[in-house]
């Protein structure tokens, strides 16, 4: 590997994190617009069921307490990596996929649990936004999955270097956009069918 | 999805090839054969090492800046014969069938404005933006080289997508939008709207990351003292189209992945049943749809302040508000996309506050005219072939400009609504404005990519073709529109609009002498390059920092970086005879090592897409897989820089 100057390094590191800042207002808009279209179609029911007839409180209870607290966990890890600390923050990183993955477990027994009841996403224009949307956002926690998992691997292999640290904060930056995006749709698309 | 779909091949048979018309058969032949023609070029030339590392894995900005202009020409070719097609047959079909099959000529239509918005223009833009904007701003590279490549090559499989269409299965015949219901599969089944879409969802996602990585390259990577307001006019243009990228393409990203969960897994988005809401993907197709216009021709806009100010011997005039006008265009783009639908019927209110919207963003633009103007007033004008496509474009596009601020008031909309006279209006626009500007942009920097110029007569020929052709193409359109004539007519009745379309037929022939002169002048030059070789780097006697170089530059751009103290620096280097300082003597030079993450991502790109139109679900998976398998293990590459310090002042690469 070439010797190139810290500097250099650390203006590379800059430069990428401005980047993923960007293409998170990128992903930002991409939620905004299913979110927007969502609204557009929360009463096209079709006289099908509705999210009220759907929704299971526990769950969602759940799922909401295991993404929170895999932020928590992420925050953590990337503290620990600051601290060069390979143990804990392999740990903690265990700790965020362990949480990251029960919520999509969860995620999926309750979408397959909709399928199997006859409200899969071809019943009507407001599950299809539903779907869509909730699935949108499960599918950015799988891709921060692999992510984590490539990171732990990287960690164990080769320790922490100001590479592994730049990926992490990027990581965690994602993490918490996803954490934030649940809470929207927590707000936005549950709770109003509990109120 | 179809019964007869089998685990292997998906819905994809016997019958996917095109017997269905001898037009589309010879159409299939002469991209097969060119396709072939070229795997056996290569082959006969012996050059498959130099290809594939040189070019195919390379990720200097200057070859992919290439290879992208290459792209948008060979689908500029393709996307005109579509349209000369077009024209043909409309000449030839008063009360009569023409010599295309409706379902035929549909297809025709809808490739035509895929083709030349998404696999010409954007990729000419791209090719642009790549080869030019670090040169201009003093940087050694873009920020993200390999993002780069990636972008490419996933822009190459969007159009790779777009061929295959025309041998294998059929294309969309639901026009370049898309609009749903028709699109829809209840009443376009078949894989021509899933070609459509996976076509330009794969591009899609590559011009996303071009957009995230020219504003971190333009923002970041500036050479000390380059200020945002010392920037060269085509690197701020450049700048607003990259954020306009970033935030309009989710937008289409979104309106064609509902429109395919609504074919594929049978959701109701935008069906007429179901609960689906068909205005729905208007907006959304607009939200991305207009700013796309803004993409597309504001770094042309940049392209004639360049040329304008090099080729009348003066500085820019205005340049504040030329910089000005640039932004406000940008942030206006977002606020009119509602004028593509008037007649949707969201009320006079709401039409009325986007037809004016659309008219005051009329109001930079013509800033804009009136500095260039300015710009040549007392100039000494040299008429090149760059600028003489830049003063085209000020007559024509003033015209396109009247035209559409005439299409903003929604009641003379409703009245032009889907007739020609839209067609010649935004053809007036894209081409004077878009397609001169990349047009002018590649004769003006083709010296410094290739170190020597360009043959100016075949060059005028070009230029005085395509005007004139221009004007004989789509004036009578806008006639034809206020008679009534609505768009994507394959036959007629009214003997009225015969000898008006042949006439636009006739243009389209002399557009094609134009395209022809393209030809000639490539090779014509490239015949005589010896005699227009350029040594100097700086032809035109330009103003901005790529001509501080020698052509071709070398592949780390500058040997030292120069310290930048005023707006066109160069120029006045040049005029003192003090030559600009660098700012870090013999500092170490590195450039990024080659690549296969681009062509693995664009055959990864081409799978998924392949197989999600035709069903063929496990090369879809085979395709994410390669794709994710590919991201985790570039990053455990762990050297991803090569030291060229020894090579310093070599002059070409």
């Amino acid at each position: 590997m070439i010797a190139a100057s810290d500097a250099v390094e650390e203006q590379i590191d800059r430069e990428t994190e401005f980047g993923f800042w960007l293409y998170l207002m990128s992903d930002a808009v991409l939620f905004s617009l299913i979110f927007v279209t969502f609204a557009v179609m929360s009463s096209n029911l079709a006289s099908g069921p509705g999210g009220a007839d759907l929704f299971d409180i526990k769950n969602l209870a759940m799922q909401t307490a295991l993404l929170l607290t895999s932020s928590l966990t992420i925050a953590l890890a990337h503290h620990a990596t600051e601290g060069r600390n390979t143990t804990r923050a392999v740990v903690w990183l265990v700790m965020t996929c362990i949480l990251g993955t029960g919520f999509l477990a969860l995620e999926i027994r309750e979408l397959s649990g909709f399928v199997a009841e006859g409200a899969g996403p071809g019943r009507s224009g407001y599950l299809s936004a539903f779907f869509t949307l909730v699935g949108t956002h499960g599918l950015h926690v799988t891709a921060g999955l692999i992510w984590a998992l490539t990171l732990i691997v990287q960690i164990v292999l080769r320790g922490i270097d100001h590479r592994l640290l730049s990926r992490l904060a990027r990581l965690s930056l994602f993490w918490h956009f996803l954490d934030i995006v649940w809470i929207a749709v927590f707000s936005l698309v549950y709770l109003p069918e509990f109120l | 999805m179809t019964e007869n779909a089998s685990l292997l091949l998906g819905r994809l048979g016997l019958d996917a090839l095109p017997f269905y018309s001898w037009v589309a058969f010879s159409g299939a032949l002469v991209t097969l054969a060119g396709g072939v023609g070229f795997l056996v070029l290569v082959t006969w030339l012996g050059q498959w090492r130099a290809l594939w590392t040189g070019w195919l894995t390379s990720v200097d900005h200057k070859r992919i800046g290439i290879m992208y202009i290459v792209l948008a020409l060979v689908m500029l070719v393709r996307g005109f014969v579509d349209a000369i097609m077009m024209r043909l047959q409309q000449a030839m079909s008063y009360n009569r069938e023409g010599y295309l099959p409706p379902e035929h000529f549909e297809q025709i239509f809808s490739s035509h404005g895929t083709i030349m918005i998404f696999f010409m223009a954007m990729p000419f833009m791209t090719g642009l933006l790549n080869y030019i904007i670090p040169l201009q701003i003093g940087a050694r590279d873009v920020a993200f080289p390999v993002l780069n490549a990636i972008s490419f090559w996933l822009t190459f499989a969007g159009a790779g997508l777009m061929l295959i269409s025309l041998v294998i299965g059929k294309f969309s015949t639901a026009g370049w939008t898309g609009y749903p219901p028709y699109s829809g599969v209840e009443f376009t089944p078949g894989v021509g709207v899933d070609y459509w879409i996976w076509s330009i969802l794969v591009s899609g996602v590559g011009t996303t990351m071009t957009g995230i990585n020219f504003v971190v390259t333009i923002l970041r990577k500036r050479a000390p003292g380059m200020l945002l307001m010392r920037m060269p006019l085509f690197t701020w243009t450049g700048l607003c189209s990259s954020i306009l990228i970033i935030f309009a393409f989710p937008a289409l990203t979104v309106s064609t992945t509902m429109l395919a969960l609504d074919r594929t897994l049978g959701m109701h988005f935008f069906t007429n049943d179901g609960g689906g809401n068909v205005m729905n993907y208007m907006n959304l197709f607009w939200i991305w749809g207009h700013p796309e216009v803004y993409i597309l021709i504001l770094p042309a806009f940049g392209i004639f302040s360049e040329v304008v100010a090099t080729f009348s011997s003066k500085r820019l005039f205005g340049y504040p508000s030329l910089v000005y006008a640039t932004a406000v265009i940008a942030v206006l783009s977002f606020t009119v996309w509602l004028h593509h639908f008037f007649t949707m019927g969201a009320g006079a209110n709401v039409n009325a506050i986007f037809g004016i919207a659309t008219m005051v963003i009329a109001v930079p633009t013509g800033v804009k005219v009136f500095d260039w103007l300015f710009t040549m007033f007392r100039g000494r004008i040299r008429f090149e072939p760059p600028m003489l496509f830049t003063i085209g474009f000020m007559c024509l596009f003033v015209i396109g400009g009247m035209s559409g601020v005439l299409l903003a008031i929604p009641p003379i909309n409703y009245s032009t609504h889907n007739t020609t006279f839209l067609v010649a209006h935004f053809h007036n626009m894209i081409i004077p404005g878009v397609l001169f500007g990349y047009l002018a942009g590649y004769m003006y920097w083709f010296p410094k990519a290739f170190g020597f110029q360009l043959d100016r007569v075949w060059g005028a020929r070009s230029f005085w073709f395509w005007m004139i052709g221009f004007l004989l193409a789509f004036m009578p359109l806008y006639a034809l529109g206020l008679m009534g004539m609505p768009r994507r007519l394959e036959t007629y009745g009214n003997p009225e609009w015969q000898p008006l379309l042949i006439v636009a037929f006739v243009g389209a022939c002399l557009i094609l002498m134009g395209i022809i002169s393209l030809v000639m002048q490539l090779w014509v030059s490239v015949k005589n390059r010896k005699a227009l070789v350029d040594q100097t780097g700086d032809p035109w006697d330009g103003r901005t920092l790529e001509w501080s170089m020698p052509s071709p530059p070398p592949i780390w751009n500058f040997d030292n970086v120069p310290v930048v103290s005023s707006r066109d620096a160069f120029h006045e280097a040049k005029l003192s005879g003090i030559p600009l300082p660098a700012a870090e003597e013999d500092s170490p030079l590195s450039v990024p090592k080659n690549s296969v993450m681009g062509p693995c991502m664009g055959v990864a790109g081409m799978c998924i897409g392949f197989g999600a139109v035709w069903y063929i679900w496990w090369l879809a998976f085979a395709g994410l897989a390669i794709a994710v398998a590919a991201i985790i293990g570039r990053s455990f590459v762990q050297s991803t820089e090569n030291d060229v310090s020894f090579k310093r002042g070599a002059t070409t690469t």
